[in-house]
């Protein structure tokens, strides 16, 4: 393909996962070791140098090895097997002249000469049984990573270190990726997996940037320093953009942040309906940073804290004190506000490892959140003792991930009293009185709505998890990601079930997935009866603004007949036309 | 050339608990790569170059295996002798 050709405009269509329109250049994070490398080619006469660019690098890094290996004390010696390994796996036939024969005969740069000889080795290795000798692939990636950071002349490269703020272009992105970026230097986010519901999209809509995600094939079709427009919100991506489509989207750009704007003026008056009814809305955060981005939109509460980042991608199991120190932060910002502090919702083991690729068949079935805590006690009670230190500061409750029966809710009760206790023995400053709460995102959990309803203080509806597992369908798989959608009437009759179970038994019952933080799905919330929503922070003025514009009794109204509806499409329907008829007054 | 025509193998099971690791390849490869001609491993039918650690690591050799050294060249005869005593010595590991 020309220069000229690889410049035209071209358009890829994805799922627009979080709003809005930016327009900057590609950065294309692999997933492997999270370096990037460019590939380009070499002209004929310079070939030369460029293997000798190569060499070099690989005495360089020779010497580095041989240096580290003199310097280590003679008694410790028999540790630096593995560095002579190294050594010599430098020199190795299948690493050094296969990539010095591929630089010649593809007229590429060493680096990416590097990458694609050891992306093929690392494919012989998958077929390795034994898990020993299979993992000793590493050992030809950290060669391959010192020569390449050789090779490119600077520290290593990772996300953690963009210098301008660019479009993250990835194939996915795990927390534990996201944990490491610097998300002030990220203005959008492209991936070729993943859906409206993915942590992706969570953080995206959370710094309000614009996502589209589930392209497909976006980091084979986009490069490096590409210019691209994302919009997302109708979630088209356009690289290479003319001038003319350009100009189009600085000015679409323009209004959509006028309408933000004006939105955000009145983020911090209550949210009460036209005939008097005041809704709460909380936001829901991932780091202690975030609270304040909750305040700014005129949030009134965390009404999810989500507690796995300290356990990710690190060295160990975080101790109490890391965790009441996090905890205290949240709470001491928010004063008298509802601080509402989920526990751990993952498996911690595999977390802490990090061994992403997991032995469980099917891991969102398998073990996590208050199954794995339940069979992690003494896990699970260091994040409990953090959270009744963290309550003597402040309005803090307690909401339990992932309930399928009672005898959790029972269990977990019975280690919050053994975990008050404890901290009481220790003479630390702690408070039980916590509201306790727990998720209702698993089926079985909404049809004993009853039961549970008799044992807690409050439920929160986790609508991403119930959605995905009522309907069977896992939200980050595009080929079944269309039929996700939480106006299935199966979901309006489950939340209607969980309410009316709330209503009769006192308690609260709120909602703090995606479906809170969508104006027109929130309208069907209001009239369900939920008495507080929670969502990402910068929903917030937009769901206020929506309720204010309504009467609750027209809300009711409109879910009476929702709930008659036998298709999700009609009900979508239904909707539209209501809201269109409502907002147009 | 009239010395390729006999082919000389021998065979030896591997009795390191981690397997042909990474360090113990390197040894092989380092005796392997002074050979005047390719020394071959064969196992399970698969054919690799034993000067290449990464070729040796490929073919996943764990505890138990077992594994040919073969050669073309009558001058290299020595060489897999010495390759096959280390290896039935455990690389100096047992």
């Amino acid at each position: 393909m020309s220069d000229q050709e690889l410049k035209k405009e071209t358009r890829l269509a994805g799922i627009g996962a979080s709003p809005g329109i930016c327009i900057g250049k590609a950065y294309l994070v692999h997933k492997e070791g999270v370096d990037i490398v460019e590939k380009y080619f070499i002209d004929r006469e310079n070939l030369e140098r460029e293997i000798k660019r190569f060499k070099t690098a690989v005495k360089n890094v020779t010497d580095e090895l041989r240096e580290i290996i003199e310097n280590v004390p003679e008694d410790v010696r028999q540790h630096t097997g593995i560095l002579e390994t190294h050594v010599a796996l430098l020199k190795d036939k299948m690493l050094y002249d296969k990539t010095i024969e591929t630089i010649k005969n593809e007229k590429v740069n060493a680096e990416w000469a590097l990458k694609k000889v050891v992306s093929g080795i690392k494919v012989l290795f998958q077929d390795i049984s034994d898990s020993y000798l299979k993992a000793r692939s590493d050992d030809i990636t950290h060669v391959s990573d010192r020569i390449i950071r050789f090779l490119i002349g600077t520290e290593e490269i990772n996300i953690g270190s963009i210098d301008k703020r660019v479009i993250l272009v990835a194939k996915d992105l795990s927390p534990a990726d996201t944990s490491q970026i610097q998300l002030d230097k990220v203005m959008g986010f492209l991936t070729d997996r993943g859906g409206k519901a993915s942590h992706t999209s969570i953080i995206a809509r959370t710094l309000e940037v614009p996502a589209v995600l589930g392209l497909g094939n976006a980091t084979q079709v986009i490069n490096n320093d590409d210019r691209i427009i994302i919009d997302g919100t109708t979630g088209i991506v356009i690289i290479h953009p003319t001038d003319k489509t350009l100009d189009e989207y600085i000015e679409l750009k323009a209004g959509f942040e006028e309408r933000k704007a004006s939105l955000s003026r009145g983020s911090h008056l209550k949210a009460e309906t036209l005939d008097g009814l005041t809704l709460q809305i909380m936001g829901n955060i991932e780091l202690p940073e975030e609270v304040v981005s909750v305040l700014d939109h005129g949030g009134e509460g965390i009404g999810l804290y989500r507690t796995e980042f300290q356990y990710l991608a690190r060295n160990g199991f975080p101790v109490e004190d890391e965790l009441f120190d996090k905890y205290k932060d949240v709470v001491e910002v928010m004063g008298m506000r509802p601080v509402t502090i989920r526990t751990l919702d993952i498996n911690g083991d595999k977390a802490i490892t990090n061994s992403g690729g997991s032995d469980e068949a099917n891991p969102a079935l398998g073990l996590r959140a208050i199954r794995y805590c339940l069979k992690r006690p003494d896990i699970f009670r260091t994040q409990l003792k953090a959270i009744l230190r963290a309550a003597a500061f402040g309005n803090v409750r307690i909401l339990i991930p992932m309930i399928s029966s009672i005898d959790e809710v029972r269990e977990t009760k019975r280690l919050l009293n053994e975990s008050a206790d404890l901290l009481a023995k220790e003479g630390k400053a702690y408070n039980k009185k916590i509201g306790f709460g727990i998720m209702i995102e698993v089926p079985s959990a909404v049809i004993l709505a009853d039961e549970m309803a008799k044992e807690v203080d409050f439920f929160s509806i986790g609508t991403n998890d119930l959605i995905q597992y009522t309907l069977a369908i896992d939200r980050g798989n595009r080929e079944v990601s269309n039929l996700y959608h939480p106006f299935h009437p199966a979901i309006l009759r489950m939340i209607k079930h969980v309410t009316d179970a709330g209503k009769a038994n006192g308690i609260g019952v709120f909602v703090c997935g995606e479906m809170a933080g969508d104006p027109i799905t929130a309208v069907i919330l209001l009239g369900l009866g939920i008495d507080e929503l929670s969502m990402n922070p910068q929903s917030i003025p937009a769901v206020k603004n929506m309720i204010r514009s309504l009467r609750v009794e027209d809300a009711k109204l409109l879910v009476r007949e929702a709930l008659r509806q036998t298709t999700t499409l009609d009900v979508i329907k239904l909707v539209e036309a209501s809201l269109g008829e409502t907002l147009g007054r | 050339m009239n010395k390729k025509h006999r082919n000389f193998s021998k065979s030896v099971t591997i009795i390191n608990e981690l397997g042909l690791h990474a360090r113990a390849a390197a040894r092989i490869a380092e005796l392997a790569v002074k050979a005047k001609e390719t020394i071959w491993i064969i196992k399970d039918g698969e054919k690799i170059d034993a000067a290449s650690i990464i070729d040796i690591l490929t073919l996943g050799c764990s505890k138990g295996a077992a594994i040919t050294f073969t050669s073309d060249n009558e001058s290299d005869f020595e060489i897999i002798n010495n390759i096959v005593t280390l290896t039935k010595k455990g690389f100096g590991e047992q």
